[in-house]
């Protein structure tokens, strides 16, 4: 793979609830058009990290930070960067699938479509057929977009989810821990999908699962007691890593 | 198999007992209500829907006065109420630990608990007196003051039950907070929020108590809200309490369009919020 420019980065990241630590210290950076996986036990800080990254952090009770998130070079914690405006750039999937209850198919993926003023008609139309197809979903839902969201299966509700936080075209889509609630066939779908994702994205996924990091990844980070052990490109981690605490996570050996 | 027998016995029983008080909690209520229509229905007629009261001796004459005078006063104390109660539950469930909210959670608990009649002194001595004459206004703030806390402690917690992580998602696509709040949370507690605000106005709607110091009632149709006016739960007390058997009979038949009213009323408010919630799903 041709080396790809910086697009996601943090330098000296500390993330913390309160006047506990959840993340420590961590630089690390995400290249262009990359699938990026943070693995770890739980506990380990990966999810924190992972919502620093859309300012999601300093919404949880007592949520801080200190250092540098950096999105195409601009610290996005600058007192000029608004969360709003950032997360538009910067999508997030969460662990069970959240469709808005309320809302149609159609509305769902146009949720975000609409915070600045309403789009054309037309042009929303083709934003939302995009998205769908994009998230691998339009073929079995394009002749019930005027129905309710909740009544699809759970996996379908995921890849709604990812329709609906693509459509706004972010730069970096955050996954956490996306296929936590989904079945084995639910689970590959995801996983295909963020392969062909990976085409318009960049796109960092926290997941529990080591097989699911070493398919779908490029690069893999792992996490322990909120500190980065280690990074590197997927496969050299997997087969020779560096850390010996890195090795017996992956083995199976604790966590 | 002397165990499964004794087990099925068990849960024969549990299940018969929890019958017996289903009927038991049913029945008081389908007694009053067979009874509204028994002694009421037979005095109902187009002409008790459109005619104000005859002098007492002469037959015919209805209750409209009274019909128009309840929706009138529970109308405004909705305008009042509703949005009030709504908008401090709102702040409640969005501000939990705030001490406004833990002060107003409170206040609301104790005035829940709180006597009608004393709420409609309070009206009395603030509106009435000060302004030396009875008036519908009067009334439709009492009510208004009764309505507040139940709706305010309803809202607050069908917002909570809205899953955070809904709150998140919509957060995460870039939605400011005031618009979540709106948009995304109180959107989906708002059949509920529309149940209890309804539970709210068919209560206050059966209030005699604190419209007797403050709406008084009349006999003449009125559309002053500065000026005393019927509602229907004063002319039931007023023809209840009265001499004439004709009275008793137009208290029978007061009652059941009461209950007629709120009927109508939440079966109309419930086609409005499932055709809303038709439109988008």
């Amino acid at each position: 793979m041709p080396e790809q420019p910086v697009r996601l980065g943090t330098d000296k990241l500390t993330a913390m609830y309160g006047k506990f630590t959840a993340v420590k210290n961590v630089t690390l950076t995400f290249a262009n058009n990359s699938v990026n996986a943070l693995i770890g036990p739980s506990g380990c800080g990966k999810s924190t990290f992972l919502r620093t990254l859309n300012r999601m952090h300093e919404l949880s009770e007592g949520g801080w930070i200190t250092g540098k998130v950096l999105l195409d070079g601009q610290d996005v914690y600058h007192s000029g960067v608004s969360a709003m405006q950032l997360r538009r750039r910067v999508g997030m999937v969460f662990q069970k699938p959240t469709p808005f209850p309320t809302m149609s198919i159609y509305d769902n993926v146009a949720a975000g479509l609409r915070l600045d003023g309403r789009p054309r008609r037309g042009e929303q139309d083709e934003i939302v057929e995009r998205s769908l197809k994009q998230a691998a979903l339009w073929d079995e839902v394009k002749d019930r977009l005027r129905t309710s969201a909740v009544a699809l299966s759970g996996g379908q509700q995921q890849r709604l989810c990812i329709a609906r936080s693509i459509a706004p075209r972010p730069e970096v889509l955050l996954l956490d821990e996306p296929t936590a609630s989904l079945d084995p066939a639910g689970t590959s779908r995801i996983e295909e999908l963020v392969f062909e994702l990976k085409q318009a994205f960049t796109i960092v996924i926290v997941t529990h699962n080591m097989q699911q990091a070493a398919r779908v990844s490029d690069t893999t980070t792992f996490f322990y007691m909120g500190s980065m052990i280690e990074t590197g490109p997927t496969r050299q981690l997997f087969t020779t890593p560096k850390q010996e605490q890195t090795e017996a996570y992956i083995t199976g050996r604790f966590g | 198999m002397n165990r499964r027998v004794l087990r099925r016995l068990v849960s024969n029983l549990m299940v018969g007992l929890m019958v017996v008080a289903v009927i038991l909690a049913v029945l008081p209520l389908m007694f009053i209500l067979i009874n509204l229509i028994l002694k009421g229905a037979s005095s109902l007629s187009v002409e008790f829907f459109t005619k104000t009261p005859v002098p007492a001796g002469e037959t015919g004459g209805g209750v409209v006065h009274a019909i128009v005078g309840t929706l009138m006063i529970v109308g405004l104390a909705s305008v009042f109420g509703l949005p009030l109660g709504i908008g401090a539950g709102i702040y409640c469930a969005e501000y939990p630990a705030s001490r406004l909210s833990t002060a107003a959670r409170f206040v609301a608990d104790v005035m829940n608990g709180t006597p009608s009649i004393v709420v409609g002194v309070f009206a009395w001595t603030w509106i009435v007196a000060r302004q030396k004459h009875f008036s519908a206004l009067a009334g439709s703030v009492a009510l208004a003051m009764l309505m507040i806390p139940m709706v305010m402690r309803t809202t607050e917690e069908l917002i909570k039950l809205v899953p955070h992580s809904l709150r998140e998602a919509a957060l995460a696509l870039g939605y400011p907070r005031w618009r979540t709040s709106l948009s995304i949370v109180l959107r989906t507690a708002l059949p509920g929020i529309v149940t209890g605000s309804l539970l709210a106005v068919a209560r206050v709607a059966g209030e005699t108590a604190p419209l007797l110091f403050t709406a008084l009632g009349s006999q003449y149709l009125s559309f002053n809200i500065r000026e005393p006016m019927a509602a229907l739960p004063l002319t039931v007390f007023t023809y209840a309490t009265g001499p004439y058997e004709e009275w008793h009979r137009y208290a029978w038949a007061t009652a059941l369009v009461l209950i007629l009213v709120v009927f109508v009323l939440s079966i109309a408010a419930r086609i409005a919020t499932r055709r809303r919630f038709n439109v988008n799903a």
